[in-house]
């Protein structure tokens, strides 16, 4: 790895985007304020500038019709990079993010494949109220001929947002309006991160912690509050969501035998159950606990303070369900 | 079929004591200047204030002030009669306070307190209030426009002889669901008003940079829906044009959408330093500031005297101060109400783990 070089999430963003565009006249970005207004979080800050309005484009709010203008670009020989100013409203577009681009492949036999990327912030972010505090990785995760990325820090983010740009299928790529200014090392040199692997971010041997995107921080957290009382865990940060790295789960749960998943959204027909379904399928004989999780709760999110902070998956109540696992609450 | 009253027309009304865009010379009593310029007032105060306390984070999250918009709420609210519905977007706090929700509750909706319109839950973009028939604060652009053809829908199967006047921004009005809710309000005979409130920018995207048909009105002309260009700098304007569509959808059920021409003094929210625009621009707007228009025309015609319009502005200014501390004092929502008001059923069996 080239020397130490800290840069934001936003930049690393940015930076993927910016590379690709230059080796690939077909790589495009479109979306809500991305050109004049530099990005509603500036993400694709000077990219008007560098690329011109011929490839850096400003939609209508109108998500329906620039996703699926943009499923249609990719069907004739483009990739487009669609910005969602959030995922909530993607749900404006995500007819054509279901119905054309992800199943277009499989609909002409082969014929016409779908290389686009839809990017955006995903999750809560402080006090926004019910409509624009969720998160759907789960949702796309159903549906396949889709791909689900949700990086947790600078350096995946970016290799894996160049991995998503060259992939020859519809990517969904999820961030966090929270994340956009966290800074973290960034090597100057070319890398890129497969699609599909997880990352064991911390070892352990005492209890696996499994959790995406912003609940890292909570993760990790309370692995560093559990090292304190001397237990050992071992952190995965999924980073791809869809396909989801279920070797690696199955693996760090032989070793430590106990499995606690923290994840932002709500609990029903989650990215935690699916694990849960994989990990009792795969690694029945190894659990010596059931599987515990922290989610969001289940309910939508209110704007008042006290809502969110008791909505919102913590280090406590992770250090907890931990600690449950290994019995010792 | 009443067909439109074309925009050529509309905009012909500028006499203070306005023409509607039809024939009918509307002239406004003392009591609706003196109605206006208190109602502007307070709505004006309270924006002043509500920013200044989101520089203290007192109010958190997404806040967008309507300061500048003002004459589009209060020239609408005198056209319109008793158990009339509003639906609106997040730019919401005029509509609430003209609908009859007190700045108090306002006020502490915007702290986040219990005692808030929404008891804390929804924030400055989800004011709402059944009560009052405002119908709210929506953060979603456009999904509010579908909303206002339903609840017209509602009171016209109901006969109940309201009507729902149903707000957007002229952002809003390039999403897909205006499209298809326009069709449906025009082939069932919904009595609904749809205002396009046109300050020109959707965040910082300028209205001629989102269309090649930058008349907004126009979009009414392929649905033979009635629609109007009307000076939202002015009460008088906005009332004559709304009180024709009020009339229209009441009397006949049919849908009109007026493209109300306003402007936002302030960013499209606290967070936008709103370098999309010039000095020049707002100051332009400035100089038709629709409070000062009404207070010109109180003064000009003896409704009331500088020392009268003094006690007006003294007056609000304690409600508004009453409005802060009424906040301050509230208690945030207790964490057990995050697993209240999701389902009416209260039993509900919610998954805890
Ligand atoms: C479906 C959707 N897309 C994007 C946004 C983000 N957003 C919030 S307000 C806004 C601009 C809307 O402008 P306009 O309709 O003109 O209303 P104004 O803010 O001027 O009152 C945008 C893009 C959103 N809330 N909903
Ligand atoms: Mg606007």
């Amino acid at each position: 790895m080239s020397e130490e070089r800290i840069i934001a999430y936003r930049e690393a963003l940015r930076e993927a985007m910016v590379e690709e565009m230059r080796t690939d006249p077909t790589i495009f970005l479109i979306g809500e304020e991305v050109a004049e207004y530099n990005g509603a979080y500036k993400v694709s800050q000077g990219m008007l500038d560098e690329f011109g309005a011929k490839r850096v484009i400003d939609t209508p709010i109108a998500e329906l019709g620039f996703a699926g203008i943009s499923v249609g670009a990719a069907m004739n020989g483009l990739r487009p990079i669609v910005e969602f100013m959030t995922f909530n409203f993607a749900l404006l577009a995500i007819d054509q993010v279901v119905n054309s681009a992800a199943k277009v492949l499989e609909m002409s036999g082969g014929q016409f494949n779908c290389p686009i990327v839809f990017r955006g912030p995903s999750g809560s972010a402080g006090q926004l109220g019910a409509q624009h505090s969720q998160m759907f990785e789960n949702w796309y995760a159903n549906v396949p001929g889709l791909k689900v990325i949700s990086p947790s820090n600078p350096y995946d983010a970016k290799g894996l947002l160049k991995s998503a740009i060259r992939d020859n299928d519809p990517v969904v790529f999820m961030e966090s309006e929270v994340m956009y200014g966290d800074k973290g090392n960034v090597p100057a040199g070319e890398y890129i991160i497969p699609i599909g692997k997880g990352d064991i971010k911390r070892s352990g041997t005492d209890v696996t912690i499994v959790s995406f995107n912003k609940m890292m921080k909570v993760a990790l957290s309370a692995a560093e509050e559990l090292a304190k009382e001397n237990i050992s865990a071992e952190v995965i940060d999924l980073r791809t969501i869809r396909p989801l790295d279920f070797p690696l789960i199955v693996e760090s749960v032989k070793k430590t035998n106990r499995l606690v998943i923290v994840e932002e959204s709500w609990p029903f027909g989650s990215i935690s159950s699916e694990i849960t379904f994989q990990v009792q399928k795969y690694a029945f004989d190894y659990l010596d606990a059931p599987i515990k999780r922290v989610t969001g709760k289940d309910v939508s999110l209110g704007y008042a303070p006290t809502l969110v902070e008791a909505y919102l998956p913590n280090v406590a109540d992770t250090v907890k369900a931990a600690k449950s696992a290994l019995y010792l609450v | 079929m009443a067909q439109t009253a074309p925009a050529a027309k509309a905009t012909k009304v500028t006499s203070v004591n306005g023409k509607a865009q039809g024939s009918k010379e509307l002239t406004f009593s003392k009591e609706i200047y003196m109605r206006w310029y208190e109602e502007m007032l307070l709505m004006r105060r309270f924006e002043e204030k509500a920013g200044q306390l989101y520089g203290q984070q007192k109010i958190r999250g997404f806040c967008h002030l309507y300061i500048g918009q003002e004459a589009v709420v209060s020239g609408t609210m005198s056209a319109l009669e008793k158990g009339d519905k509003l639906i609106t977007a997040y730019r919401d706090h005029a509509h609430a306070i003209a609908c009859g929700i007190s700045p108090n509750a306002v006020m502490a909706e915007l702290y986040g307190k219990i005692d808030g319109s929404t008891k804390g839950k929804g924030g400055s973009m989800h004011l709402f209030s059944k009560e009052h028939n405002f119908f709210g604060g929506h953060g979603i652009v456009g999904a509010q426009i579908p909303l206002g053809a339903g609840i017209a829908f509602a009171d016209k199967y109901l006969g109940t002889n309201n009507i729902c006047v149903c707000f957007m921004g002229d952002g809003a009005v390039r999403q897909g669901a205006l499209h298809e809710t326009f069709t449906m309000a025009m082939l069932w005979k919904i009595p609904v008003v749809f205002v396009c409130e046109n300050n020109r920018y959707g965040m910082g995207t300028a209205v001629e940079r989102t269309t090649n048909v930058p008349d907004l009105y126009k979009i009414a002309l392929a649905y033979d829906m009635p629609s109007a260009q009307v000076d939202g700098m002015e009460c008088e304007k906005v009332h004559a044009a709304m009180k024709e569509a009020a009339d229209r959808a009441r009397n006949e059920h049919i849908p009109t959408f007026l493209e109300i021409k306003t402007y936002r003094y302030k960013g499209h929210s606290m967070s936008d330093p709103a370098k999309y625009r010039t000095r020049e621009e707002v100051d332009e707007y400035k100089a038709k500031d629709p409070i000062e228009h009404v207070e010109h025309t109180i003064l000009a015609s003896n409704f009331a005297t500088k020392a009268d319009l003094e006690a007006i502005e003294e007056k609000i200014k304690q409600i508004v101060e009453a409005s802060v501390q009424f906040a301050e004092a509230s208690p945030f929502p207790d964490a057990s109400e995050l697993y209240k008001d999701n389902y009416m059923q209260e039993d509900y069996p919610f998954l805890m783990d």
